[in-house]
């Protein structure tokens, strides 16, 4: 078609929508766009649907993929919450996110501070054992810790978690911090050393308060990682009720070896993963932040 | 009576970085100092230690008479207003001048009390609830000076304030600060690279050039007598036209013309002479000395021509002239200097030759 | 009183700033991988009523003889491996079409960074739900929608299609870690670059070739840096969905360190197969970091 007119074109930036090959860009975008929603979001969706469906459909041949009225049910929720009683787990692990979370913004903010700005010597060498530091599997820690564990007893103690998570998180809280420090203007600073604060009540008042909006990035991504953690989880905790979702859920499949209970299950899964959908919903922006911040700085 | 000076000032990085050598100054009650210089000079690096944001490697700061080197910034009742204004940007206008003085242990009443005087100046009465964002450049500038002035310090320093600030808001804050500071007493130290702004608010300008004061004085003298070809060619706009010329007998050759040194110089084979394009002009019949040139040149500055000029029989000379807007000329073009207002410079240490004797 | 006495009072608050930091790394990081040193030259297990026994290298020599210990290595390189290669490509095709102008691309960023936010074990519950041989439903698309299977196949019961489904999994569950990165790093190629190689003549390949894989390097070679280590120690993903079968088809080296740990309570080879996976790590993230320093200089950061 060869019309005068020009392409009705819906609202981007692309600069000439009459440009040949402008059309058969936007579809690829288009075509593109589509898949990688569908990539990102379908195992979820079929958690989601498995979850809501009665047994008989969930087992049906074929496969239900979307029921119908009478093969929705919430009975896998109420199973899970009420027999399984899975409002402890989702207590333990947001107790033991939340505290290490913090703790972690407490020690690791004025860390990040002090190796930015107050000149140590050796800082080049902490800041260099910090981003490899980032690099570490737990399952490198986990024996020495077990031993640090039992030697202390603190097997079946929620600091167990806390302590490695907040390390966990310290490297990435130090890393993302001190990019943000290193934006702020040294004349803030100068001025307040002027006035007459000291070097903490300077932290405390004047640059705490505005890199709010980091903390805030960097409290997300620590709460994801602690949330998500799953070898300490399972090797320091053995008391059913100070359990974390990751490792109830998972045990949930292991217990019956004939009988899995695959409704009951994917319930666990959405109840696991949507504090963290939402986090993902409202702090996108923060969280992309952040990650490029912590490592693509680093 | 406050003042503050600094003694042997030194800052070295290394052993070819050195932004302060051996610098020693000193500011009365009542003086307003101007450090003044290219980037790299040292104007700021002097500020920042006698603020106690650095600290020298050698030498001392002075407030009072009282050594203040190994005191904390907080600890020496300056008060400092920075290029950028550094207003706590979470604070508002009220809290930001108040907690300087909150951190002193001042009561309420006299933060207020204080806050008030300073507002009968800069009248900021209608922003105290306002947060810098929603400031203008101008009333970010008028919190910054606000904050320096409740202090109430032995010292002000201000470095570049009017930086930030567009060229037309500049003249008018320039003129207020001038007030401003001549209504109280204790001695200031500003900062900057514009000349202008040392001339106009200063009643003592130093000329700091890598590291080192190059001049000491009141801004008439900085301009009527630099005391080097540096002062000289960084002090005045447009530059001051310097030329390196051979001498015959007591005489300096610029190209066909002879100019008659000062009778107290024992004649040097080579001289740098200095004249401030303002202070040449057109020859009138009578005129000595006469220089003939080639006009190559002619930028409009509104009240007058920048008018450059090839000097004959010397063509790599350039001469640079500023002259009337109303008046006229030829290419071919006869110049002429009166001798009081030229500058004489030694040509190997640069140093202004001797104004009185020999 | 020394002129340093300001800086040396900044200093000492600057120490006690760090200093919890670096205990609680110390106690978390340092403490347990120098353990490990120390403990895989002692044997303690069972045998020695869990004492620890010094036995000199005996640990790393059971360790070259021990095929369960290579048949990890090799898991774990071959999971690695395949799965970077996927995972750089894929990520990089997203991060191209999340970098153009398109209406709702708000949205898709969002939904792209859904999965790397999720707990990978129950990420692999999901997994492990959809390639279940009987009613999952992987098998049901290939079979009713795309035909290309006859029978339903038992994903997780085979050793080859196991590997390939924990790496399908991972893969899920990591391109878009990789796409932000990447996409970070086209955000910051100025786009003059590409209307100037445009005005060139040269085609989107072409520039796609000439500036954005070069410029784009360092972000290419950190990502891969950090998906190496993660997937080199990839544990809560194989230990939930295949538990490392079947027939240890899928056990990986962090798997086995487990078991050896905490199944055999064999502490002194546990130590000894830790250190090895610490000396690989750290010997690819060295070789990573010289190409870093290398590709930097060549896009011209350094």
């Amino acid at each position: 078609m060869t019309s005068t007119t020009p392409q009705s074109s819906p609202a981007s930036s692309t600069p000439s929508p009459t440009r040949p090959g402008w059309l058969s860009k936007q579809l690829i975008l288009a075509i593109g766009a589509v898949l990688i929603i569908i990539f990102s979001l379908a195992p979820v969706m079929w958690e989601l649907l498995t979850s809501i469906k009665t047994n008989e459909a969930i087992t049906s041949d074929p496969l239900v993929y979307f029921p119908s009225w009478s093969q929705y049910t919430l009975q896998h929720y109420w199973e899970l919450l009420v027999q399984n009683r899975f409002y402890i787990y989702i207590f333990n692990s947001a107790l033991v996110a939340v505290t290490s979370t913090v703790l972690c913004l407490c020690i690791g903010s004025p860390a990040a501070y002090a190796l930015t700005r107050l000149h140590l010597p050796g800082e080049r060498i902490i800041l260099g054992v910090v981003l490899v530091v980032t690099l570490f599997p737990y399952i490198l820690l986990f024996l020495g810790l077990l031993e640090i564990v039992r030697a202390v007893g603190l097997a079946n103690n929620y600091l167990a978690l806390i302590i490695p998570y907040t390390a966990i998180n310290l490297p990435l809280t130090i890393l993302v911090m001190r990019s943000f420090f290193q934006q702020m203007p040294r004349d803030l600073e100068d001025s307040a050393k002027i006035d007459g604060y000291s070097t903490l009540g300077m932290l405390v008042k004047i640059i705490l308060p505005l890199t709010l909006p980091a903390l805030v990035t960097t409290g997300i991504l620590a709460f994801i990682f602690a949330w998500n953690e799953y070898i300490f989880a399972l090797t320091f905790i053995t008391r059913e009720s100070m359990k974390t979702i990751p490792v109830a859920a998972a045990q949930l499949a292991g217990t019956t070896l004939f009988d899995i209970p695959y409704g009951p299950l994917a319930a666990a899964t959405i109840i696991g993963t949507l504090p963290l959908i939402l986090l993902v919903l409202f702090f996108q922006r923060k969280i992309v932040q952040g990650l490029t911040a912590g490592s693509v700085k680093g | 009576m406050s003042n503050v000076a600094v003694k042997n000032l030194n800052k070295t990085y290394t052993a070819k970085v050195v932004p302060v050598r051996d610098t020693s100054l000193r500011v009365e009650e009542g003086e307003f100092l101007t450090l003044v210089g290219p980037s790299g000079c040292g104007k700021s690096t002097t500020l920042r230690i006698i603020a106690g944001l650095e600290q020298p490697t050698r030498g001392q700061v002075l407030i009072n008479d009282k050594d203040v080197t190994a005191l904390r910034p907080g600890d020496r009742n300056i008060a400092m207003v920075f290029q950028s204004y550094a207003l706590y940007p979470h604070m508002n206008v009220y809290e930001n001048m108040a907690s300087g003085l909150k951190l002193k242990g001042m009561g309420d009443v006299e933060i207020r009390d204080r806050i008030k005087d300073a507002n009968d100046v800069l009248g900021l009465d209608d922003l105290l609830d306002r947060k810098p964002a929603n400031l203008s450049g101008g009333q970010r500038q008028r919190v910054a000076l606000g904050r320096a002035l409740v202090r109430r310090p032995d010292v002000f320093l201000l470095d570049e304030p009017l930086s930030n600030l567009d060229a037309l808001l500049r003249e008018q804050v320039r003129a207020d600060l001038k007030q401003i500071f001549e209504r109280q007493s204790a001695p200031v130290i500003y900062v900057t690279h514009d000349q202008t702004e040392a001339m106009t608010l200063s009643t003592k300008v130093a000329v700091l050039h890598k590291g080192d004061v190059q001049q000491l004085d009141s801004p008439e003298r900085i301009y009527t007598r630099p005391a080097n070809k540096f002062v000289a060619s960084f002090i005045g706009s447009p530059q001051m036209n310097l030329l390196t010329l051979p001498c015959e007998g007591n005489q300096a050759v610029l190209g066909s013309s002879r100019i008659t040194l000062p009778d107290r110089f024992v004649p040097p084979p080579e001289v740098v002479l200095g004249v401030r394009p303002e202070h040449i002009r057109i020859a009138s019949p009578g005129d000595q000395p006469l220089v003939k040139g080639t006009v190559f040149l002619v930028e409009n500055l509104g009240m007058s021509y920048l008018v450059s000029v090839h000097v004959d029989g010397s063509e790599d000379t350039t001469l640079r002239v500023l002259l009337p807007s109303d008046q006229t000329w030829d290419q071919q073009i006869t110049l002429t200097m009166s001798p009081e207002k030229l500058h004489w410079f030694n040509v190997q240490t640069e140093e202004r030759l001797p104004d009185h004797g020999a | 009183m020394t002129q340093d006495t300001i800086r040396a009072r900044e200093q000492r608050t600057g120490w006690l700033l760090v200093l919890p930091a670096i205990l609680v790394l110390l106690l978390v990081y340092a403490y347990p991988i120098g353990r490990a040193f120390v403990l895989s030259f002692f044997t303690e297990n069972l045998s020695t009523n869990l004492e620890a026994v010094p036995t000199g290298f005996s640990n790393y020599v059971r360790m070259v003889l021990d095929g369960r210990f290579w048949s990890s290595i090799w898991n774990t390189t071959i999971f690695t491996a395949v799965s970077l290669c996927l995972e750089l490509v894929l990520g990089m095709a997203i991060a191209l079409v999340l970098d153009q102008a398109f209406r709702g691309r708000g949205l898709v960023r969002t939904v792209a960074i859904i999965p790397w936010a999720l707990p990978t074990a129950l990420i692999a519950l999901a997994w492990r739900w959809i390639f279940n041989g009987e009613f999952g439903v992987w098998n049901d698309m290939l079979l009713n929608w795309f035909h290309l299977i006859e029978q339903p196949v038992n994903w997780l019961g085979d050793p080859t299609w196991a590997m390939v489904s924990a790496i399908a999994a991972d893969v899920w569950k990591t391109t878009s870690f990789v796409a932000i990165l990447l996409l970070a790093g086209l955000q910051a190629i100025p786009q003059e670059l590409y209307e100037a190689h445009e005005v060139d003549g040269a085609s989107p390949l072409q520039s796609f070739r000439h500036i954005t894989l070069p410029l784009l390097m360092p972000q290419i070679i950190i990502a891969m840096l950090f998906r190496f280590a993660q997937a080199f120690g990839i544990f809560d993903l194989l230990i939930v969905m295949t538990g490392g079968g079947p027939g240890g088809a899928t056990e990986m080296v962090s798997l086995y360190i487990y078991d050896t740990v905490m199944r055999y309570l064999d502490f002194g080879y546990g130590a000894a197969l830790v250190v090895v996976t610490f000396l690989i790590l750290i010997g690819v993230v060295a070789i990573a970091g010289f190409f870093l320093t290398r590709a930097r200089t060549a896009s011209g950061e350094l």
